[in-house]
């Protein structure tokens, strides 16, 4: 497997390299679909001539990373599009190893369910093959690497691209089940963007199935390890937090980064939800519907950990995508993150209802969302209006297609339990509804 | 959502769609073809209205008394054009000063890519004069331009001097709140872009305009070549079917009316019977005559650049025709003395009214509520066909050996690829070879560069019909039934995002297009009769969808022209496009060479599947 593997890289390397000498990459790097203000590459410069010049990157309010990511940079500015190429890299190969893992453990179960005889009967044909879940993890990696929205993202220098490497770093040592790694990273991923905070949900839940504590309130054993991984998440966020305060000699950055992340000041147009609904806004409701947007995010948390305490890996996925979705400072980046765990769910396609619709959806807004653009801003003959609409819509597809996969799995679940065939009492045959 | 969940609905709606699909899609294709036709029926459409404020209710005095002493000095630049054998700079600048204007030249040059025969023009070099009239009544941070050019020969003349007369009026006006902008420019389009980039400061040849006004808001261009005209030409139609905002057009025909000129749009005069056949045949003309123009994605007047700026611009052409009713000079320069005193008073830019619409009349309009429904019932056939090819896909097909199904996958991306890649290098052969091989055509066969750039297009666009089919055959062995209807469906779905998209950029080219373009995808398959479908995919190709345009639009504005006459424009079209994208940054002939062309190769690759 390394051969396809390495050839992988290779071609999406060469991709990448090309497109960085071509004048398109200039283009690319202007695009809202790809920078936010966030991670927008011009301000990773702007706040490095700062840093030069002594003055502190966050005066003013151009630059929005974090310390370390500036001081990163700060070594490695000549070598940015190589350290970007890296970032892409690592990530397809993080995610490559841990999916390799995660169907090692799906295999192993399955077999040890099977030999207790643990399913229906003609449940048979939802067993899966070691032949099919042979090529899912290179065909992740190349969904990761080949996606154009993973291939824009790295030619515009969006530093989204190294928080996905972080994050796919984080589930790679969570799912070796390694405790330590996974909060260090996790504290990494959350000190970047706060939203992956939410991610320490299906950490645990993972990370206890695995050492084979019962997710039980009244279990000593069960608090003992959330405090145990608490206390490495925290520190190792403090660590970082106080690094960068020593690196900077101010506290600066912390409403320039997360007041800026969470306050959502900027409304330039991008994919995300916020930027038409806070521009349209009275200036009086805009704290209300700021708490009410900023816990969309986190509040699924939740549920989706209640109904898929199971299956920790399909919770990563389904946070990854509703912070994706729902975050205030989207890009396109963010999504090709999620997108890469598609092949893994690719047993699931036989339960999904609307993956042509939503297919069809996802790229007609790719392709308009440029053309709208054009419209609004060059031509001057559309308006804010035409653009937020595909935005709604694109968002629209998004959630069905999360929701899809999420019914899907619920529904194969539920099969795996009851039998494919089922029969209502009556004995014809019945069929599930979501409702 | 209760359709979209419910499971029994769901197969219910399915198998309906994919059982009538062929009926369903023809009805909407004819109904796509008889909404747009019922466009220009006059109840279906809204009467012109002024959105603008403070243009609409605010009324102004026309006074201009000065046409005579204006065809005076056009008969003076005249003779002065005539005695330099071009633009005669310094007697314009030596007016416009008499006149109390602020004057500035500028210099450009270009090289076309290749010479350009309709115009007889290879190397250009030219001034623009351009003289400011400074606001008196407010901070100069906004400017009007009223623009003529200066055409060889004897066109033109008079709208110059009518520019220096009413220039000369203006000058004496003290109402005046924006700068206005005399601009007299060379070299038609060439010289309006060089001064164009050169006030806003983006140019790439390198001359700056040594002194602007405030930012442009509105432009009017003026053609006029007679003493005395019958009726007035609005034209609208810019670069890449852009269209100024529809309360321009409104003002020109409330001066008409107020004043009492005849005016006209495509050069058609508005009927009253509506009710009648030929009244209606007449509304159908002018609207098809301008999605006609439209589509071209040329700009039609020198008005057409301004629109890139977001300066709302108009062409206005003086008509000289056999009718009786005549307009002289003061009169024109009344209306436009009116026009430009309504444009005087905006307080913002033009955005109230419309920037998409078709005009049937110019008292009538269609906006984009009522045409985007014609363009929909086309593209959804396109839908309706991918979801019909998705069902037989997805429906799990006979099972052979176990062998079969896990090469599939692999082959099948293969034998997609292939064609996707092929056709699309085509695509780019065709854009970039005509103008890079014209040196080695013209050595080696006896054709002047223009006909090489074009006979070299024609030939690549030719060699490309034999070239993409057989390859998927070489790599994978025999075409699969499954093989092609993942191809198709990929086809299907790159169209219709291809035309959605063009369609909202340029309407008229997104409609022509799936005109013919969805019947090609609606119906091939590699198991209709080959002879018959490969000889109507090619009637239906885009080339030959430009062919017939042409001889369309020649019947349209009632010059039928013969066939011989007929492959010359078709030929000399061809060259314009591809000026008109190397010189102004047209979009069309890059859209149809790298995405069109590819799209419909794809097709003919299906049809030749096995």
């Amino acid at each position: 497997m390394a051969a396809p593997l390495t050839l992988l890289l290779l071609v999406a390397v060469t991709v990448r390299a090309a497109l960085f000498r071509s004048s398109l990459s200039e283009l690319i790097s202007e695009r809202v679909e790809v920078v936010s203000p966030l991670t927008a590459w011009k301000r990773v410069i702007e706040g490095l001539a700062l840093l030069d010049l002594g003055v502190s990157p966050y005066s003013g309010d151009v630059f929005h990373e974090t310390p370390l990511t500036i001081y990163l940079f700060h070594f490695l500015v000549d070598y940015a599009e190589v350290t970007f190429m890296l970032a892409d890299v690592i990530t397809a190969v993080a995610l490559y190893m841990a999916v390799k893992d995660y169907n090692k453990q799906v295999f192993r179960k399955q077999k040890f369910a099977l030999e207790a005889d643990r399913y229906p009967l003609d449940c048979l044909e939802l067993i899966r093959s070691p032949k099919e879940m042979y090529y899912i993890p290179l065909k992740v990696a190349m969904f990761y690497l080949l996606n154009p929205f993973t291939i824009l993202s790295c030619v515009a220098k969006s530093t989204c691209g190294l928080n996905n490497a972080i994050i796919a770093l984080f589930i790679l040592s969570t799912i070796k089940g390694n405790v330590l790694l996974s909060a260090i990273f996790l504290s990494l991923a959350t000190y970047q963007s706060i939203y992956p905070l939410t991610l320490c949900a299906p950490a645990l839940l993972y990370l206890m199935q695995r050492q084979y504590i019962p997710v039980n309130f009244r279990r000593a054993s069960f608090w003992w390890f959330i405090v145990q991984y608490a206390f490495m998440y925290l520190g190792s966020l403090f660590v970082i937090i106080c690094l960068s305060f020593f690196l900077l000699g101010s506290w600066d950055y912390l409403p320039s980064v997360y007041g800026f992340i969470l306050s959502v000041p900027d409304l330039t147009p991008n994919i995300g939800l916020f930027w038409y609904f806070f521009a349209e806004m009275f200036e009086h409701f805009r704290l209300f519907f700021l708490c009410v947007f900023q816990i969309n995010v986190f509040f699924y948390t939740i549920p989706l950990s209640i109904k898929l305490k199971e299956h920790p890996v399909f919770l990563i996925f389904m946070q990854l995508a509703v912070i994706s979705i729902f975050k205030s400072y989207p890009t396109v980046g963010d999504i090709s993150l999620y997108m890469a765990f598609l092949p893994v769910w690719s047993h699931l396609h036989r339960f999904l209802r609307n993956i042509f619709l939503v297919s069809c959806v996802l790229l007609a807004c790719s392709a308009l969302f440029p053309v709208l653009w054009h419209l609004w801003i060059y031509a001057g003959s559309a308006n804010s209006n035409f653009y937020y609409a595909i935005t709604l819509l694109f968002n629209v597809a998004q959630i069905l297609l999360v929701s899809d996969y999420f019914y899907a799995f619920l529904r194969r679940e539920h099969h795996l339990t009851y039998g494919l065939y089922l029969k209502r009492k009556d004995g014809s045959e019945a069929t599930l509804v979501l409702k | 959502m209760g359709l979209l969940s419910d499971p029994n609905r769901r197969r219910a709606l399915i198998s309906l769609l994919t059982r009538l699909n062929t009926p369903i899609c023809i009805v909407c294709y004819m109904a796509g073809v008889a909404w747009f036709m019922g466009l220009a029926f006059e109840p279906f459409t809204l009467r012109t209205y002024m959105s603008e404020n403070a243009m609409g209710s605010t009324m102004v005095e026309e006074r201009f008394p000065a046409g005579e002493r204006a065809l005076a000095t056009g008969r003076e630049f005249s003779a002065h054009k005539k005695r330099t054998g071009g633009m005669p700079v310094e007697w314009l600048m030596k007016t416009m000063q008499a006149k109390g204007l602020e004057v500035f030249t500028q210099r450009f040059s270009r090289t076309l890519p290749f010479p350009d025969e309709n115009k007889e023009r290879y190397m250009v070099r030219g001034t623009n004069v351009y003289g400011i009239l400074r606001a008196p009544r407010a901070p100069r941070t906004e400017a009007l331009v009223l623009s003529a050019p200066c055409s060889p020969g004897d066109n033109n003349n008079q709208a110059v001097g009518l520019l220096l007369g009413l220039a000369e009026y203006f000058r004496n006006q003290i109402y005046w709140a924006k700068d206005i902008i005399f601009l007299v420019n060379e070299h038609d389009l060439i010289g309006m872009q060089a001064w164009l980039e050169g006030y806003h400061h983006t140019n790439t040849t390198g001359t700056f305009c040594h002194s602007r006004g405030g930012s442009i808001q509105a432009a009017l261009s003026l053609e006029l070549s007679s003493d005395i005209i019958t009726s007035l030409d609005l034209v609208l139609e810019g670069l890449n079917g852009q269209l100024p905002n529809l309360d321009l057009a409104n003002l020109f025909y409330a001066f008409c009316q107020k004043i009492g000129v005849l005016c006209t749009i495509q050069g058609k005069l508005q009927r009253n019977d509506w009710d009648s056949v030929s009244g209606y045949s007449h509304a159908v003309q002018t609207m098809m005559l301008m999605v006609m123009k439209q589509a071209s994605g040329r700009p039609w007047g020198d008005h057409g650049l301004f629109l890139r700026y977001h300066i709302e611009a108009a062409t206005i052409k003086g008509v000289n025709s056999f009718r009786q009713y005549k307009t002289d000079a003061t009169t024109i320069g009344r209306l436009l003395e009116g026009m430009y005193r309504k444009l005087n008073n905006l307080l913002e830019r033009l955005h109230q009214s419309y920037f998409f619409y078709l005009m049937p009349s110019l008292s009538h309009f269609v906006s984009i509520g009522y045409y985007m429904p014609a363009f929909g019932l086309l593209a959804v056939i396109l839908l309706l066909r991918a979801l019909d090819l998705w069902v037989q896909l997805s429906t799990p097909p006979q099972r052979t050996e176990d062998g079969v199904t896990d090469i599939e996958p692999v082959r099948g991306v293969l034998s997609l690829l292939t064609p996707l890649v092929i056709s699309h290098l085509t695509g780019v052969a065709l854009y970039m070879l005509p103008i890079r091989f014209q040196e080695m055509a013209v050595e080696h066969f006896p054709v002047s560069e223009t006909e090489a750039v074009v006979l070299t297009a024609i030939a690549v666009y030719t060699a490309g019909l034999a070239l993409p089919h057989n390859t998927h055959r070489l790599l994978s062995g025999e075409g699969t039934e499954q093989g092609w209807r993942v191809l198709k469906l990929v086809a299907v779905l790159y169209l219709a995002v291809l035309l959605g998209c063009t369609a909202l950029i340029n309407f008229s080219l997104g409609f022509i297009l799936a005109l013919t373009l969805v019947p090609v995808a609606a119906f091939v398959t590699p198991h209709v009769p080959k002879v018959l479908s490969a000889f109507i995919l090619v009637i239906l190709s885009p080339a030959c969808t430009l062919l017939f345009s042409v001889f369309f639009f020649q019947e349209l504005q009632e010059m039928p022209i013969s066939f011989q006459d007929g492959w010359l424009l078709f030929l000399s079209v061809i060259s314009q496009g591809i000026l008109d994208h190397s010189l102004y940054g047209s979009l069309v002939y890059p859209l149809i060479t790298l995405l069109v062309y590819p799209c419909w190769l794809l097709f003919w690759n299906i049809l030749f599947w096995n």
